[in-house]
């Protein structure tokens, strides 16, 4: 039985301008997706902060695993040819 | 007739209108820290701000038109009940939320026709502020049509008490769409609207929600009113006491 005594949490996405993409702005509870985006205009966008909104059950999210971070993330540190800064473009060529 | 000839008229019709939105919005901030839960308190605060600042407008312009040098301050906090001519409905206590809902509903369900018709107004002031208030409302009457269904079709004792909030507020619905010499004076010059197709976009709204909550219309009367003539009831008094004391004690005070 899921519990019932709250309502389920939902997270937050706002687009802040025409063009941007949605970013994560935080959390809320409500008892469906229709009064999930209503209390999310009234707790995420009173002060202007955007022009359109995202809301996604939480439970939907399937986050990586804080023990895995060593394995998922460390690899990277030593890449730094992943960089396109690593490379220097000689001053001739023109169009890259 | 002349714009001059309909300034009383005018005035007395920002007054009405400013003294409902002043009222209810106060009636609202009471929830402030309150609410069920965190989303639904900011929801309520939210409408609440709305309804203060259709206020500052209204009452703003009907000092304007009274031309006594008062402004919306001073006929907000430096009134007398009797002069007050808010219509009865925003003036009811908050009960349980099944019962601000209902008020609210109510309430919007009129407030937004009225402000669509008049942002039509030849009268340009009128017309800007409806033009504005009408964004708010539309999400006011949506947000608590929401709610409406949620409780009416939702447990027995939402059910019960969605019922109750409906039946205590019905009482005072009557007044909103009554029509007296003001609003006669208003209609014929084009300036306030008909009130009989204002009662039929109510009457729709109403109906279409409470069906799909699963309710009836209240059985009782609609017909207690007084409040567009100064004739209160005796929770008003209470809530302006609360609302008017800081600038009655210190009238020169600033922030």
């Amino acid at each position: 039985m899921p519990d019932r005594s709250e309502f389920p949490l939902w997270e937050v996405f706002v687009r802040t301008r025409g063009g941007l993409s949605h970013r994560h702005v935080g959390s809320l509870h409500a008892a469906d997706a229709a009064m999930a985006v209503q209390a999310a205009r009234d707790v995420y966008t009173r002060r202007m902060e955007g022009v359109s909104l995202w809301v996604v059950p939480s439970a939907a999210i399937t986050a990586s695993d804080p023990g895995d971070a060593a394995q998922l993330f460390d690899p990277a540190a030593d890449k730094v040819y992943r960089h396109p800064t690593f490379y220097t473009v000689p001053d001739n060529i023109r169009h890259i | 007739m002349a714009t001059d000839d309909l300034r009383p008229a005018r005035m007395v019709q920002a007054m009405r209108l400013g003294d409902d939105s002043l009222i209810l919005g106060q009636r609202l901030s009471a929830w402030c820290g309150h609410a069920p839960t965190l989303e639904i308190d900011l929801a309520l605060a939210n409408i609440a701000l709305d309804l203060v600042g259709q206020a500052t407008l209204l009452l703003g312009y009907a000092g304007e038109l009274e031309g006594a040098g008062r402004n919306a301050d001073r006929l907000a906090f430096h009134r007398d009940v009797r002069d007050f001519r808010n219509c009865l409905l925003v003036e009811q206590p908050n009960g349980d939320f099944a019962r601000t809902i209902a008020r609210q509903f109510l309430f919007s369900a009129w407030q937004l026709p009225l402000f669509q018709a008049l942002a039509r107004s030849p009268d340009p002031r009128m017309a800007e502020i409806a033009a504005k208030a009408v964004k708010e409302v539309g999400y006011h009457v949506e947000f608590a049509g929401d709610w409406v269904v949620r409780l009416g079709d939702g447990t027995e004792d939402s059910r019960r008490r969605m019922a109750e909030g409906l039946a205590w507020c019905w009482r005072t619905t009557g007044e909103l769409f009554a029509a007296d010499g003001m609003q006669r004076t208003l209609a014929t010059a084009g300036e306030a609207p008909d009130p009989a197709p204002i009662r039929a976009a109510w009457d729709a709204r109403v109906d279409a929600v409470l069906s799909d909550a699963g309710l009836d219309r209240p059985a009782g009367t609609d017909a207690v009113r007084g409040g567009r003539d100064g004739l209160h009831g005796e929770h008003l008094g209470h809530l302006l006491a609360e609302m008017q004391v800081l600038p009655r004690t210190h009238p020169d005070a600033t922030w």
